[in-house]
């Protein structure tokens, strides 16, 4: 197997080898350079004492299984000893990370604006315009039009807003629009959440007991 | 070079036509030198505003594929020199041009006019694309009702998409004994939704469907509410600052007596 590209790079530090794992190639590829450079071309440097290596990822998302495969072929090389595994976080850790997003702007009539996660939105929704996320809605400024949160199937998102009138209102697969008497009511923060299969409506300074994992203040 | 300007609604039946008649005919009174281009081709409507109709000879479709030059598809005013309107045909549709091709003709006017006035059809497809094509500004114009409030909105979102920019508001026949007893909107709940600058608001005056009628655009009228309204427009495009008017109603005998006595 003649090797052309290189996506193993062995960089040599004060006290070891770095391997930097090309992030772009496919991983089979990445394996068979890996494989072929340890066992062919670089077999004479990767003989004799002890050597502790580092193992560089990038930003490719790999599996445990894939990650033990790459530490395989490492220590076929019995003086090869790593010490560590730079990886990027997982998926899921990463969305706990950058959990709420901020956006600004107006969402106008016949306008939609769609988020993956959660969304704090600074502006206002207008009457026919549609706001959905796959997660919660908070929106610091005027709710006139649709929002959907938990487009997913997400029970549990909710939808809040400074100025709360919606034009219609959805969390996961429920429907629900603010029943008349609304127009002349007083307009404080709210919230909308669903409880036994159907949409409620709060106070925003009720959402803590909503028994969800928001991080709530009780003061001292 | 120019400016150009398109007046434009997404609801049909709020007064484009009447705002880019007057706005023109307002900025021409000013001394300016202006056109108005009718892209409501097939449903042309700004020559009889403007009691120019019987004077068309070519067409803007006619100037689009270049049956003629575009000085001799203008049609002069017959009550300023420096006004002139180029006026959409009426027996084909609006695919008829194609959005460079307008372009292409407001680009051609304004190096010739300081201000060109595009008439927009209602609507959001072909015609609107056409007429915003070659605009520098626009104005949305929109009455006190929820479906054209509703509209503007759906516009104002397109064009700030555009390249035009961030367009003006027009709020127009107002009806100030209406929105009194709060049975219309008032300017500040369509201002709080549209979140645009306003550059005027008009009364609602019967003068205005009168002058329409008699091909003669009102804003020539000093008795009518609306001309003073649609003069002040004009001085404001021109960047001059003028307060916004005051819209009351006449006073009728029977509210003079009541205030005499205290009860108004």
């Amino acid at each position: 197997m003649a090797v052309k590209s290189n996506h193993v790079t062995i960089k040599g530090i004060k006290d070891g080898l770095v391997f930097l794992l090309d992030d772009q190639c496919e991983l089979e590829e990445l394996l068979g350079e890996l494989r072929y450079k340890l066992e062919h071309s670089h077999q004479n440097i990767l003989t004799g004492p002890i050597i502790h290596v580092d193992v560089k990822l990038g930003s490719r998302q790999i599996s445990e299984e894939e990650k033990q495969t790459i530490l395989d072929i490492l220590k076929q090389k019995g003086n090869l000893l790593i010490r560590n595994v730079e990886s990027p976080p997982l998926e899921s850790e990463l969305s706990l990370v950058e959990k709420l997003t901020l956006k600004t702007g107006m969402v106008r009539s016949g306008q939609v604006l769609h988020h993956e996660g959660d969304l704090l939105f600074l502006g206002d929704v207008n009457p026919g315009g549609t706001i959905s996320c796959t997660g919660d809605i908070y929106i610091l400024g005027a709710l006139r039009g649709t929002a959907h949160a938990g487009v997913d199937g997400n029970e549990e998102a909710i939808i809040a807003a400074s100025y709360f009138a919606p034009t219609q209102l959805r969390i996961s697969q429920m429907i629900s629009r603010p029943p008349d008497e609304w127009e002349t009511r007083e307009t404080v923060m709210e919230f909308a959440y669903l409880k036994d299969g159907s949409m409620e409506i709060d106070k925003i300074s009720n959402i803590s007991r909503l028994g969800r994992d928001f991080n709530v203040f009780k003061g001292v | 070079m120019g400016e150009a300007i398109v007046v434009t609604s997404g609801k049909g039946g709020v007064g484009k036509t009447t705002t880019s008649a007057n706005i023109g005919t307002a900025l021409a009174l000013l001394g300016k030198k202006v056109c108005l281009v009718d892209t409501d081709i097939g449903l042309r409507n700004l020559d009889v505003v403007m009691g120019l109709e019987n004077r068309i000879i070519y067409d803007l479709c006619d100037v689009a594929e270049g049956r003629c030059r575009l000085n001799q598809a203008l049609i002069k005013d017959k009550r300023f020199d420096e006004l002139y309107m180029l006026p959409a045909a009426q027996t084909k549709d609006k695919n008829a041009v194609s959005p460079d091709q307008v372009k292409d003709i407001v680009l051609e006017l304004k190096k010739e006019f300081e201000y060109v006035i595009i008439d927009c059809p209602a609507g959001i497809e072909q015609g609107f694309k056409n007429a915003i094509a070659g605009a520098d500004k626009a104005i949305v114009v929109t009455t006190p009702e929820n479906a054209a409030v509703r509209d503007a909105d759906r516009i104002i979102g397109l064009l700030e998409s555009s390249h035009v920019e961030s367009p003006k508001l027009v709020v127009n026949r107002i009806r100030p004994n209406m929105v009194k007893s709060g049975d219309m909107l008032e300017i500040e709940d369509v201002l709080q939704v549209l979140n645009i600058d306003l550059i005027g608001i008009v009364p609602d005056d019967e003068m205005v469907i009168k002058a329409a009628n008699m091909g003669e655009p009102t804003v020539m009228n000093p008795d009518s509410q609306a001309a003073i309204a649609y003069r002040n427009i004009a001085r404001r495009i021109l960047g001059d600052t003028v307060p916004l008017m005051q819209i009351h109603q006449k006073k009728g005998m029977f509210t003079k007596f009541k205030k005499f006595f205290g009860m108004g």
